[in-house]
């Protein structure tokens, strides 16, 4: 057999391209890009598009063509030639997918690194992560600090960017993952939340650890997702670039309801989030709020989660649960 | 060409194959004779089949809708997680097994496995382990997932949770002495003149998982153990409040589960190439390439587990290495889907069932590999880990490439371990409906996981219904093609067209015999004289000049060549 190469062929191969070309960028099928990183990974998700729709549509159509063109006619039972091989066509078609693997994992490999996901080291904030903080969240992240810490530990997830490597994010948020719910705690202004309320434009890093079983941190808008692990930290860092309400979501099998473990990210204006910011702090003066004047830490996990739980969109019941099922 | 050039030869045996001929009651006793063990093994790996598709059909009638209305997200979590477990280990592998069984001695010229006593008792920790695992719904079944990941499932239910670890060692170590037992069988067992390197594709194949199997299964039983040590007797091996890491548990387990996704899908790559040189009346394309691209298929899914684990405690440069070894996987997978295609290019194509659900496999693994390429890169799979994209893309390649791969195998063989006929109007019925329920129920989960669905809920955003509801029917239809086929095969095992010794004129040792096998499988050993896929090769001469298909004459004072050949082999 020879390679084809007849007018055919190519024209065949002129609309295969056009074809693969238009679908892989204008398939629709990721959800709103939030941050300058979901941008990055769409456009490599629409190069792998043009790829595979391209060889989706050659082996489809090689099956459909052979099961109409080489089909054995009645009444014909010879076979068909005693063809074992040919070596450069075999040749040709394993170098030619090596290529493209080895090409995609270099694109690939590109966008991880301008994600930052190539960012070997952050011991500096792993270790102020560990530092045990009187915040409010004391209660809930008790059973974390008893275990080991090994500040040594390579840092998960993903990290600075290149240009930001070696500089702290300009907002930081301790994101602790529990059966069923997020809590967020901003150790500069001391806010405890069910949600996630970040201002866009600005770089963000968010601390992940998880107080009974592996939860995992997902805002399909960020294409994000990293595994919060008991006993270890992990981080993500962002920037988001468009002012909205995300689902931020938990992707890993973490028990019964955890499919509910799902809140909101909500991305402000710089200006909306130092409202929001400062209407948090008002709101949990001792004076305004009698529950919360309380000493968190003479409370139980449940006793204290019990004012959140409406805002976090999770009944009091499951808060109970959870009581008993984290020990 | 016919089977006239496969010269069967020497050794005439002492018994009279035809005087025993074999009852319904030998396939439920403990027999040693391979061929009774693997039928064995695809009929009960079936009736598995039908409680994990069951399964499969509630977990999707709980999704038609985004309430978890029809079971409570408990139950929920215990379905899939006994739907994952008893599709994987209670059918795919058995049935890759049961296949390897029934073939491999056949395919090799042997007269049994190497070591048939060890082959039943494989097979027989098999149904009570099935037994057992389904059994713990009236307990409180597992209900961390087939993945099973510590402290879930240390915490969630503790007597299920055993029941799993205890089920899945014992399929395990089934899995391992089927392996041992493949691996002699094929090095030690070939007729004299048949050289490694003209064994039959399936062959390969089998030497490839079994060789996987045995590597990696081991693996998998110290991560069980150690959990079972976690969960029963309360050490910390994976437990951070005693300086345990769950992450040592999932790089244990997925060391075992991503080779376990070959040990899955290879025999049936080994099936297509095959059945397509058959029913396209040509030689296989690329006999070397696809032969060894098993082998690197094995060893390259040795040191791809930590993709799994792209999202969680892997650190980024280690996950920038398993992304390159993950995509070169593609590579080989490409040329054996090259060569198949290769293949059927220019034949004389038969369009009967076996050969359509050949070519749905094709078709549908295509489309896992593609997602397989895109999972591979880091960035992406981020996004879409733990998502419904995974989920359509391991069925893809798992559901996809075994219940194709199976149905292709059992509509080949049929004929030869029935000596019946399969109908062949029902066949096609049932590849169609398998075909459009499939897609219907996976292709749309793409979308859901690329929008934000993940994995594993009870319960979504009301956002996802009408894809869900789209799957759902399709799962129905799914669950619906089933039924021509179990009616088909139980009416034309027992009622069908009396089937040739090679009905389809195939040139495997496998068809030299009569249908179904003596039992002691060939009146006379045969003797490799012509290649086993050399079909539409009109000449010997040309046959013997190709240095891929020497012909070789036995050697030996019992395999003196002859060139008188039975009645019933000649056409």
């Amino acid at each position: 057999m020879n390679i084809p190469s007849t007018i055919s062929t190519l024209l065949i191969g002129i609309v295969l391209t056009l074809l693969s070309l238009w679908y892989g960028q204008n398939h629709g099928l990721m959800p709103i890009a939030a941050s300058d990183e979901a941008n990055q990974v769409d456009d490599l998700f629409d190069t792998m598009m043009i790829i595979a729709t391209g060889l989706f549509l050659i082996v489809q159509g090689t099956l459909i063509f052979c099961a109409f063109y080489f089909r054995k006619r009645k009444g014909d039972n010879t076979d068909g030639p005693g063809l074992h091989g040919n070596v450069p066509l075999e040749i040709l078609w394993t170098a030619i997918p090596a290529a493209i693997v080895v090409w995609i994992s270099i694109y690939s490999f590109e966008i991880y690194n301008t994600l930052g996901g190539v960012d070997p080291m952050t011991a500096g904030d792993m270790h102020a992560m560990h530092s045990p903080k009187s915040h409010r969240g004391a209660a809930i992240a008790a059973p974390l600090e008893t275990m080991p810490s090994d500040s040594r530990q390579i840092a998960l997830g993903v990290g600075a960017s290149p240009l930001n490597q070696g500089k702290s994010a300009e907002l930081e948020v301790n994101v602790t993952g529990l059966q069923y719910a997020w809590i967020f705690n901003y150790p500069d202004s001391g806010i405890t939340t069910g949600e996630l309320h970040l201002p866009v434009g600005q770089e963000i890093q968010v601390n992940l650890s998880a107080n009974d079983v592996i939860h995992a941190f997902w805002v399909p808008q960020l294409r994000l997702k990293q595994d919060a692990i008991p006993g270890r930290t992990a981080q993500l860092r962002f920037t988001l670039n468009r002012v909205g309400e995300y689902p931020l979501r938990c992707a890993e099998l973490c028990g019964s309801y955890h499919g509910s473990m799902i809140t909101k990210l909500i991305a402000h204006t710089p200006e909306d989030y130092q409202n929001w910011v400062q209407s948090q702090q008002i709101a949990s003066q001792p004076n305004n709020s009698k529950a919360l004047a309380l000493n968190p830490t003479n409370l139980s996990d449940s006793q204290f989660l019990a004012p959140y739980a409406q805002e976090m969109g999770i009944d009091t019941q499951l808060v109970s649960e959870m009581h008993h099922s984290h020990h | 060409m016919t089977q006239a050039q496969l010269q069967p030869s020497g050794e005439h045996l002492s018994h009279h194959p035809h005087s025993e001929e074999r009852r319904w009651q030998d396939y439920f006793t403990f027999s040693t004779d391979h061929k009774v063990i693997g039928i064995q093994y695809l009929v009960t790996g079936f009736l598995f089949y039908l409680v994990g598709g069951a399964l499969a059909t509630a977990i999707r009638t709980e999704l038609a809708t985004p309430a978890p209305d029809f079971v409570d997200p408990r139950l929920y979590n215990s379905l899939f997680t006994l739907h994952g477990t008893i599709m994987i280990f209670l059918w795919i592998v058995p049935a890759g097994a049961g296949f390897a069984n029934y073939l491999l001695p056949l395919m090799i010229g042997a007269r049994d496995m190497a070591f048939p006593r060890l082959n039943a008792v494989a097979f027989w920790i098999i149904p009570p382990t099935g037994i057992l695992l389904i059994s713990s719904f009236f307990f409180d079944p597992a209900q961390a997932g087939w993945t099973s990941y510590p402290p879930l499932s240390v915490t969630a239910s503790q007597v299920g949770e055993a029941i799993w670890i205890m089920s899945v060692l014992l399929l395990g170590t089934s899995s391992i002495l089927g392996g041992i037992n493949f691996l002699v069988t094929l090095w030690k067992m070939r007729v004299p003149s048949m050289r490694l390197n003209q064994m039959p594709l399936f062959c390969w194949a089998m030497l490839s998982t079994s060789l996987l199997a045995v590597i990696a299964t081991p693996v998998l039983a110290g991560a069980l153990i150690l959990l079972a040590f976690d969960l029963l007797i309360g050490t910390t091996f994976f437990n951070p409040t005693g300086g345990g890491d769950p992450v040592v548990y999932q790089h244990l387990f997925w060391f075992y589960s991503h080779p376990a996704v070959y040990i899955m899908v290879l025999p049936f790559f080994g099936v297509m190439s095959e059945v397509i040189p058959v029913h396209s009346r040509k030689p296989i394309f690329g006999y070397a390439a696809i032969a060894y691209s098993s082998l690197a298929i094995s060893f390259l899914g040795l040191i791809v587990w930590a993709h799994h684990m792209f999202t969680s405690g892997t650190p980024g440069w280690l996950r920038m290495f398993f992304m390159i070894t993950t995509m070169i996987i593609a590579v080989p997978t490409g040329i054996k889907i090259f060569g198949w295609l290769a293949t059927m290019w220019g034949g004389k194509i038969r369009l009967n069932s076996p050969m359509l659900f050949a070519m749905g496999f094709i078709s549908t693994f295509v489309v896992g590999g593609l997602s397989g390429v895109m999972l591979a890169s880091v960035p992406f799979d981020i996004h879409v880990h733990d998502t419904y994209f995974v989920v359509a893309h391991l069925h893809y390649v798992l559901f996809g490439g075994s219940m194709f791969g199976i149905y292709t195998a059992i509509y080949h063989w049929f004929p030869k371990m029935t000596g019946r006929m399969i109908n062949e109007p029902w066949g096609i019925v049932h590849f169609i409906l398998t075909y459009f329920g499939f897609n219907l129920t996976f292709l749309p989960m793409h979308v859901l996981g690329l929008q934000g669905m993940p994995r594993r809920v009870a319960m979504y955003d009301p956002q996802f219904a009408n894809i869900n509801f789209i799957c759902t029917i399709g799962s129905y239809i799914l669950a619906v093609s089933t039924i021509p086929f179990l009616i088909n095969a139980v009416w034309s095992w027992t009622r069908g067209t009396k089937a040739e010794d090679n009905p389809w004129q195939a040139l495997g040792f496998e068809w030299l015999t009569s249908s179904p096998p003596s039992i002691e499988n060939f009146e006379v050993l045969p003797v490799l004289t012509v290649g086993v896929y050399d079909y539409g090769m009109s000449d010997l001469s040309e046959v013997e000049s190709r240095s891929s298909v020497e012909v070789k004459y036995p050697v030996g004072p019992d395999n003196e060549p002859v060139s008188a050949t039975s009645d019933s082999q000649s056409k």
